[in-house]
């Protein structure tokens, strides 16, 4: 069992509310960040854990957080995504339902550490349910005088607001989660300016990701040297993972960054391994928007070396042979499992949330949808499958934000690694039309991975 | 003053200078081809993806080039950038692919369409598109529908370029119109079918860059490069009053306003003079316009130049040399 951070007491009966919360050292950071600690000590804290952003892009936060104008006299702003929306990736929604005084503790530490007197969570809004819940949060916080003004007497002010949005996944990208904010259609902006230096309503902000912010508590509780120590590299820390798909024990997970992807899929206290003692096929394991790899490829890299749980590891092969740890969606696939399907699934939803501002997006979503469409249902020529290759290249690069390519790449690592059983779709149009999963059986020898630790989970 | 190259040009700008305004300095083949951009209009660019570049080197300080090809109109210049336009083959074959997103479901009803002949994206698609189709899927289609008693909207030809939009928010006091719904189904229109009834509202018409916003008095009377743009002005309470008048021997076909080399609207004009005074006698006419830009209505030659029309063989565009 790995070190749990964030989710140590999440049985813990009634941590939902303050008091449970409190009595388990809950707002123990905030107290000594804002009582002992300068604001760039806090800073420096975040700079030397080494905590990269949670919300797919890893990118390092202490960095982000410097980048902040502070030389402008105009209020400055934090907002949380909580917008999460990737498919897969369901670990915000979780912590912020199960423990929401952790992300309130997190906010107030890093408003603090970033002279921010007013924070907005944008939040989904499918998780209506959970609005109330952050809501509850904020009040017992101010009655308790974590928030609003004169924080602890150490004449801080905070104010918390949360925003629900209208549910679309473009408003998670973190300019068009502004927009909306602002009240406006959620088009990303075209950057830069950046949101560090006109962020909402033109002025400095720093847009962090739900898990980032929450992580900030035990990186002051614990210092940002002890917390470097776990994990693996510059992948430090723990992660949230949220695991769905054919497995035994789907759910959210916080492991040690470095932790083996095989162990990962079959220790118990994990997955569990593939679900109806099926074989694992394939993983997509950051969220959809990152590529697809192969049992094999998921398991160890191109090298042979043990593919392991960081942002490194997994990224190891670049996009030949390898994949991102992306927002840590994972994503697993047994061998019924009709990669086809999936690719279709997955471009459908692309098509549906792109806002549509740029052309290579808007336009090339819907044209791979239509295309694997009739892939999927028998009706593809050969021709189709480079077409798809084709189009997925012509949008990566070329859009105004990732979205582009984040629709992309799930298509292209899909034929990547996967082309045989695109093929068979052409040849097979009778057989296609009416199986929808497992049309395609691949020997069963190359599915099954060699566990090389001699343990065998199956 | 910044020093950058472009297609191995250099030029001095000012700083915060775009790509694209840069390579418009130095104007030519130079120039990226820019759809949604519109240099009067704030905010706009950025989304049509047609004016990408290379950015082979990012500043003299940071000589790294940029990983992405960028939107020209978009990214500021460094001192020191080396920008390829036409001399980068990936940039050409990225715009390819652009006006191909932009045609997959274009209606191509150019033959009936009041645009054909000073349209943008014929011209674009005439300079870097393919020779064949590559879809066969069915095209979106929309109905085409009345913005106001003097506007059609063909949503089938729009490219989302936005231009309408920032023009009504930026240029009139209500904007009636906008962009409904998202991705592939987004659509210009007006809620519950208002009415676009600002004075100045007309201008939509010439900033959007294709036939989907056209002149409903013009509908189906002439083919442009049967007509001859003169420039002309009359005493004008709301406007400037300054506008072309396209004619035919002595009738006056439309009123637009004034457009330069980089098919901008010079001065925008009111409704008053764009669909009412359509008469010989409401107007004084000063002289026929000069067309530098390529367009099948300078192939027709109605002015006495020199110049003539060639195809670039790198480009594909049509160029003028002496
Ligand atoms: C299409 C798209 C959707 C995104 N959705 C989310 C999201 O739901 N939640 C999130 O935290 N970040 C999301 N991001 C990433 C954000 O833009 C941004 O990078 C992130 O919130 C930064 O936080 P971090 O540095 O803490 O990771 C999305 C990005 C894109 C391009
Ligand atoms: S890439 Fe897609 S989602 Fe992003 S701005 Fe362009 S059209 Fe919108
Ligand atoms: S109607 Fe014309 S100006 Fe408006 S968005 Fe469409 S193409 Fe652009
Ligand atoms: S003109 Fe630059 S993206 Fe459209």
């Amino acid at each position: 069992m790995g070190r749990k951070l964030l989710l140590a007491n999440i049985d813990v009966p009634g941590i939902r509310g303050f008091d449970a919360y409190r009595a388990h050292g809950g707002y123990a950071a905030v107290e000594k960040a804002l009582r002992g600690m300068s604001v760039s000590e806090v800073s420096a804290e975040v700079n030397r854990s080494g905590l990269r952003g949670r919300g797919g892009a890893g990118f390092p936060t202490g960095l982000k957080w410097s980048f902040l104008d502070r030389k402008s006299d105009k209020p400055r702003y934090l907002v949380c995504n909580a917008d999460e929306s990737e498919p897969g990736t369901f670990k915000d929604r979780y912590l912020m339902h199960h423990l929401p005084h952790l992300l309130i503790e997190g906010l107030i530490i890093s408003s603090y550490a970033l002279g921010v007197n007013t924070c907005y969570i944008y939040i989904r809004g499918e998780f209506k349910y959970i609005v109330g819940i952050l809501e509850r949060a904020i009040r017992e916080a101010h009655q308790h005088g974590f928030l609003g003004e004169n924080i602890l007497g150490t004449g801080f002010s905070l104010n918390i607001y949360v925003h629900p949005g209208a549910g679309a996944y473009i408003c998670g990208e973190e300019t068009a989660l502004l927009e909306s904010l602002e009240g406006k259609r959620g088009n990303p902006r075209i950057k830069p300016p950046f949101p560090a230096f006109k962020g909402l309503y033109g002025c400095p902000t720093v847009v962090n990701n739900v898990e980032t912010l929450a992580t900030v508590v035990p990186i002051i509780n614990m210092g940002g040297d002890e917390y470097a120590r776990i994990g693996r590299g510059k992948s430090t820390g723990t992660k949230l993972i949220s695991a769905s798909g054919n497995i035994n024990n789907p759910g959210v997970f916080e492991i040690e960054m470095g932790l083996p992807v095989e162990d990962f899929i079959y220790a118990p206290e994990y997955c569990g391994g593939i679900a109806n003692e099926k074989y694992l096929k394939a993983v997509i394991p950051g969220g959809s928007s990152v590529p697809i790899l192969p049992a094999d490829l998921m398991l160890n890299t191109a090298k042979g070396e043990k593919r392991l749980m960081t942002y490194e590891s997994l990224a190891d092969g670049d996009f030949v042979s390898g994949t991102m740890l992306g927002s840590g969606g994972f994503i697993v696939y047994d061998e019924d499992q009709c990669i086809v399907r999936n690719t279709l699934n997955l471009t459908h939803f692309y098509r549906h949330e792109s806002c549509g501002q740029c052309s290579p997006c808007r336009e090339g979503t819907s044209w791979m949808e239509k295309v694997l469409y009739r892939l999927e249902h028998g009706e593809g020529k050969m021709s189709d499958i480079d077409l798809l290759v084709r189009v997925a290249k012509n949008i990566e690069g070329n859009t105004i934000c990732p979205l582009g390519d984040a629709a992309a790449w799930p298509v292209a690592s899909a034929i990547r690694h996967f082309r045989g059983e695109f093929e068979y779709h052409v040849k097979h149009p009778e057989v296609v039309k009416n199986v929808h999963h497992g049309a395609l059986k691949i020997e069963k020898e190359s599915l099954i991975p060699d566990s090389g630790t001699g343990v065998n989970y199956w | 003053m910044i020093k950058v190259t472009i297609d191995n040009i250099p030029v001095e700008v000012e700083d915060g200078t775009t790509i694209l305004q840069a390579a418009r300095q130095i104007g030519g083949k130079v120039v990226p081809p820019a759809m949604c951009y519109y240099s009067k209009l704030k905010g706009s660019g950025g989304k049509c993806r047609t004016c990408l570049v290379k950015v082979a080197q990012g500043s003299a300080k940071d000589p790294r080039p940029m990983p992405k090809l960028v939107a020209s109109c978009s990214t500021p210049v460094q001192d020191g950038m080396v920008v390829q336009n036409l001399t980068s083959p990936e940039v050409r074959e990225a715009r390819k692919a652009i006006v191909e997103f932009l045609l997959l479901n274009h209606p191509l009803d150019c033959p009936v369409c009041d645009q054909a002949g000073e349209c943008d994206l014929q011209d674009l698609s005439f300079g870097y598109g393919m020779e064949e189709t590559t879809t066969d899927f069915e095209r979106r289609e929309y109905p085409v529908i009345d913005i106001g008693d003097k506007i059609k909207l063909h949503m089938n030809r729009c490219i989302l370029c936005y231009r309408c939009v920032y023009f009504a928010d930026q240029l009139t006091d209500k904007r009636m119109h906008g962009v409904l719904f998202r991705g592939d189904v987004s659509e210009i229109s007006t809620f519950v079918q208002n009415a676009v009834t600002n004075e100045f509202s007309g201008n939509v018409i010439d900033v959007c860059p294709v036939g989907a916003l056209t002149d409903k008095t013009f509908r189906f009377k002439s083919r442009v490069w049967f007509l001859k743009p003169m420039n002309a002005h009359r005493e004008c309470s709301i406007c400037s009053g300054k506008v072309a008048a396209w004619m035919f021997g002595n009738e006056i076909y439309r009123i637009t306003a004034r457009k330069d080399e980089f098919g901008e609207v010079e001065e925008f004009i009111c409704n008053e003079c764009r669909f009412e005074k359509k008469e010989l006698t409401d107007w004084v006419i000063e002289g026929p316009r000069h067309i530098k830009r390529q367009s099948v209505i300078s192939a027709n030659h109605y002015e006495e130049r020199k110049e003539q029309s060639i195809i670039d063989p790198i480009a594909g565009t049509m160029t003028e040399v002496e």
